[in-house]
């Protein structure tokens, strides 16, 4: 099969088979949820526009514009990760669209006691779900500890660190320079923060020199960490380190990750830690997972230039159904498949069109 | 075959200058020059293919990956906040977005300040890091005669040399932000034609430098 061109339903099959080989279990939950989730955590969401509807007990209920925020509701804080997966639509309105949009996820979500071999896990299915979709893909990892350390180190005010994520986030190293100036930063303080906006590399590439550019602003602990997880995961050829990946930073923490493959335009996983939304809803564990959107794999498939049908077979109305049954029954046991109709319907293109007068089949149209 | 870089550049002035620097970065495309009314032009032994947008609409062909690359102005962008990375300070195109009113004017702050212009984002934005309360009415064109016709009490929109102004008797109040054009990039593009971009990158921060 080739891969570039499978369908979403084909990929999501090949997902859960992927998530089930590595223990995770299915989650199935219901469309809707009570509004109030969302309304408590907004910032979480992709958009805060959400359908809601009154239910019959006077509840103000919503169609679910996210699964995550339901996945850690129902969750409890267990001594072991809790693994599970899901394949779920969500109803929200998307970046430039001018309306609510139903969109396709699959995803898998990681809860309670999470260690470093948790991740390795999480990244790996990553990487692996890319693979699945397209040969030519990328998947960019970032880890918010560094950057909340080196922010820490170098003295950012508060006030300006959300202007400084926003221009890491766009590798936007002159404003950001700009930035470290009204901060007071020093010249080598300011390279480091422009170094961190615009690498984007392979672990072999970046590791060996984010300890020479981060050693003395962030801790060894926090860099060997982060490089042992990197070093513990095949498919290096498609990982890349790249720190503009900053996700919501009031609710995530730790590792964060995209996913692109070559022919999307935007990124078709997403995903990361977050300890900081568990802690949000009251739970005292940690958290890891991502979510693919399938419903952008439709960009990856070929625009439809063949034909509808094989042959359409017309027929007049005193045909007997019996007698038809039989003539298109002869013509798919050839193994072409058959549209039977008494008019010739527009826009259907077809490979022959044939007449049937109830005892002889006659060809009108023969385009293969 | 050489992986084709999709660029679009803002139809006008500014987008021939950008195009002098994305021929002088080793990306040329001689039929650009001919006098006609294409819009697409190509050159596939550098990989390259240039189209002519409306400067407004740049940062949309760029977000949806319908350009890898491309040049707008920072307006566009703080307005739109389209989700791509912003590159490069090119320099060029240099103009403020301003706060403007009739000569004469006081804010009077015990009453909503209206506020006319096509920038909605970037006043409310800025209305708000004040703490003002502002009414916003949105216009299209011929901002300066909104405070003239008494539509609003003070306009914010781009001030190049700020002759338009002077001729309709306002004057600049404030400047919210310095505006000039920015190299963008498509965020998945970057990941796949990264080194074509990353050499467009180097060639116009040379060209800058030398300019300097």
């Amino acid at each position: 099969m080739d891969r570039a061109l499978c369908s979403a339903e084909e990929i999501s099959v090949c997902l859960r088979n992927l998530y089930e080989q590595f223990g995770y279990t299915a989650y199935k939950m219901s469309k809707f949820e009570e509004y109030d989730l969302y309304a408590r955590n907004k910032d979480f969401l992709v958009s805060d526009s959400v359908i809601t509807f009154t239910d019959r007990d006077g509840k103000l209920m919503a169609l679910k514009p996210d699964v995550t925020l339901s996945i850690v509701k129902n969750g409890k804080d267990l001594p072991w990760a809790q693994k599970v997966y899901y394949n779920e639509n969500v109803y929200r309105v998307t970046r430039g669209a001018h309306g609510y949009r139903e969109i396709m996820q699959i995803g898998l979500e990681a809860m309670g006691s999470i260690d470093d071999y948790c991740i390795c896990e999480v990244l790996t299915l990553a990487t692996q779900s890319l693979k699945q979709i397209s040969p030519d893909a990328v998947l960019e990892v970032s880890d918010l500890s560094i950057l909340k350390e080196l922010t820490d180190s170098l003295q950012i005010p508060l006030s300006k660190r959300e202007t400084l994520v926003r221009f890491i986030s766009q590798k936007n190293a002159h404003e950001l320079a700009a930035l470290c100036r009204d901060c007071g930063l020093s010249g080598e303080q300011t390279d480091v923060l422009r170094w961190l906006a615009s690498t984007c590399g392979t672990p072999s590439e970046v590791l060996p020199e984010l300890e020479t550019k981060l050693s003395g602003f962030v801790s060894q602990e926090t860099l060997r960490r982060f490089a042992n997880v990197l070093q513990a995961l095949d498919n290096e050829e498609i990982l890349r380190i790249d720190f503009s990946v900053v996700d919501d930073i009031h609710y995530y923490n730790g590792f964060v990750f995209k996913g692109f493959v070559r022919g999307i335009p935007e990124s078709i996983l997403s995903g990361g830690q977050y300890d900081k939304l568990m802690k949000k809803m009251h739970r005292t564990s940690g958290a890891i997972g991502f979510a693919v959107y399938t419903d952008l794999l439709s960009r990856l498939e070929a625009p439809n230039t063949g034909f509808d049908v094989d042959t359409v077979l017309l027929y007049s109305p005193e045909v007997s159904p019996k007698a038809l049954r039989e003539q298109v029954n002869i013509l798919m046991a050839t193994g072409i498949s058959v549209m039977t109709q008494t008019v010739m319907p527009e826009n259907i293109r077809c490979r022959q069109v044939l007449k049937f007068n109830g005892s002889e089949v006659e060809t009108l149209e023969n385009n293969a | 075959m050489k992986t084709m870089l999709n660029v679009a550049l803002p139809k006008g002035r500014l987008g021939e200058k950008v195009y002098a620097m994305f021929e002088t970065a080793g990306f040329p495309c001689p039929s650009i020059k001919e006098n006609n009314r294409k819009l697409i032009f190509e050159n596939p032994e550098c990989g390259v293919r240039y189209f002519w947008v409306k400067p407004s609409d740049v940062a949309i062909y760029v977000e949806r990956g319908a350009a890898d690359i491309g040049v707008a102005g920072k307006d566009i962008l703080l307005e739109y906040q389209p989700d791509v990375y912003e590159l490069l300070d090119l320099n060029l195109g240099k103009c403020r977005m301003c706060v403007a009113a009739k000569s004469g004017f006081r804010d009077d702050t015990r009453r909503q300040l209206r506020v006319a212009t096509k920038f909605t984002n970037i006043a409310q934005n800025y209305y708000r890091s004040l703490g003002r309360d502002i009414d916003i009415i949105h216009l299209n064109g011929s901002i300066e005669i909104a405070p003239i016709l008494g539509l609003s009490d003070v306009i914010v929109d781009i001030v190049e040399t700020g002759t338009t102004l002077k001729e309709n008797d306002l004057l600049v109040y404030d400047t919210i932000v310095p505006i000039s054009a920015r190299l963008i990039s498509n965020k998945a593009s970057y990941k796949f034609k990264g080194s074509q971009i990353d050499q467009i990158i180097r060639s116009m921060n040379a060209q800058m430098e030398e300019a300097r």
